[in-house]
């Protein structure tokens, strides 16, 4: 309907394009999910047939965690609620032998950690992670006195930093296969 | 004058909204959507609603990381395998002593240089019971395959 003098009117109708795109953009949102590929990481120990050691419960560097089928808590003999279990575990890891009955140092300290085959997964992640949360706060009080900053602000320049934290606060989560009854 | 010549040409139609950039906006979303997801690989025969955690890390490299489901059978599939906790291994239910298997042709399938850095990414329904994932973790470290991880969604409120 251009009333100019001499335009043809060639342009491509691009009304359809947007139904192409609409088909392609629908066939994505339902084939694909958002992605959410996070969790706690965890190295397990290499295989061997003979069953570990138990733990000496009577040992100081030994902090025993139990959950029975009910999702009750043992710490070191004490029912615990699991809003206390990071606080004792800090005070376990990070006692240097002041308190005779905590560990001697942040590298003998084991944290012993024993469910039930009947314990729900979710009460076991929940403990995990808490046990995990005292030597990661841990962790980062000292990464800020000594370098000032928070674990997770350091770089790639910072691994030497990282190493000294991670071998001064080590991961001891020793967990024990679960009792049946 | 000028005026008058503009409402000549203006008439008594009301003009049609032009849509010709609707193709772009719409492939802009359609690009967005093909860079922020992932394909979904498998159907999910067990219901898997995952438990929730603060010191969660992010995996990295998705082409490495494998993984095992846990949880009671949907709905649909009580009636074939029961209401107790499954195992899914890719597309299947599948039983304890599949996991070797599983893991070996898994491991199999990448890059020999990448093979040590296989990652097993325990997705668990947070209703299941500890039992079956210590059995599926002594299958994991008889197969040597160590590195795994507890999928888990952020909590944001701390103990």
């Amino acid at each position: 309907m251009a009333k100019g003098k001499h335009r043809p009117d060639n342009e491509i109708n691009a009304g359809s394009m947007a139904d192409i795109a609409f088909l392609l953009l629908i066939f994505f949102l339902t084939v694909t999910k958002i992605d959410t590929e996070k969790g706690i990481k965890v190295k397990l120990p290499p295989w061997s047939e003979e069953e570990p050691p138990d733990v000496d419960v009577t040992d100081r560097n030994a902090f025993v965690v139990l959950v029975n089928s009910r999702d009750e808590l043992l710490v070191e003999g004490e029912r615990t609620d699991i809003t206390q279990l990071k606080n004792k575990a800090k005070r376990f890891i990070a006692n240097f032998g002041k308190d005779p009955n905590l560990s001697t140092s942040p590298q003998a300290a084991v944290i012993s950690f024993k469910g039930n085959r009947g314990t729900s997964y979710d009460m076991y992640i929940q403990v995990y992670n808490e046990l995990r949360a005292a030597y990661n706060e841990l962790r980062n009080e000292l990464a800020e006195e000594k370098f000032g900053k928070p674990v997770s602000e350091f770089t790639e320049a910072d691994s030497l930093k990282f190493e000294y934290v991670k071998e001064f606060y080590p991961y001891r989560i020793s967990e024990a296969e679960p009792t049946n009854f | 004058m000028i005026g008058s010549k503009f409402k000549k040409k203006q008439g008594n139609t009301t003009p049609g909204i032009n849509t010709s950039s609707l193709p772009d906006i719409i492939f802009i979303l359609l690009f967005f959507f093909m860079v922020a997801t992932v394909l979904r690989e498998t159907s999910l025969k067990v219901k898997n609603s995952l438990p929730q955690a603060t010191e969660i890390e992010k995996l990295e490299d998705k082409s490495l990381v494998k993984y095992i489901y846990i949880g009671p059978p949907q709905d649909m599939y009580v009636k074939q395998y029961g209401t107790d906790d499954r195992i899914q291994l890719n597309d299947a239910i599948a039983s304890i002593g599949d996991i070797g298997l599983f893991i070996e042709s898994e491991r199999a399938a990448l890059r020999p240089d990448k093979r040590s850095y296989m990652k097993i990414s325990l997705k668990v329904d947070k209703r299941s019971k500890l039992g079956i994932v210590t059995d599926v973790k002594q299958e994991l470290r008889k197969a040597d395959a160590l590195l795994i991880t507890y999928a888990s969604i952020k909590r944001e409120e701390v103990y």
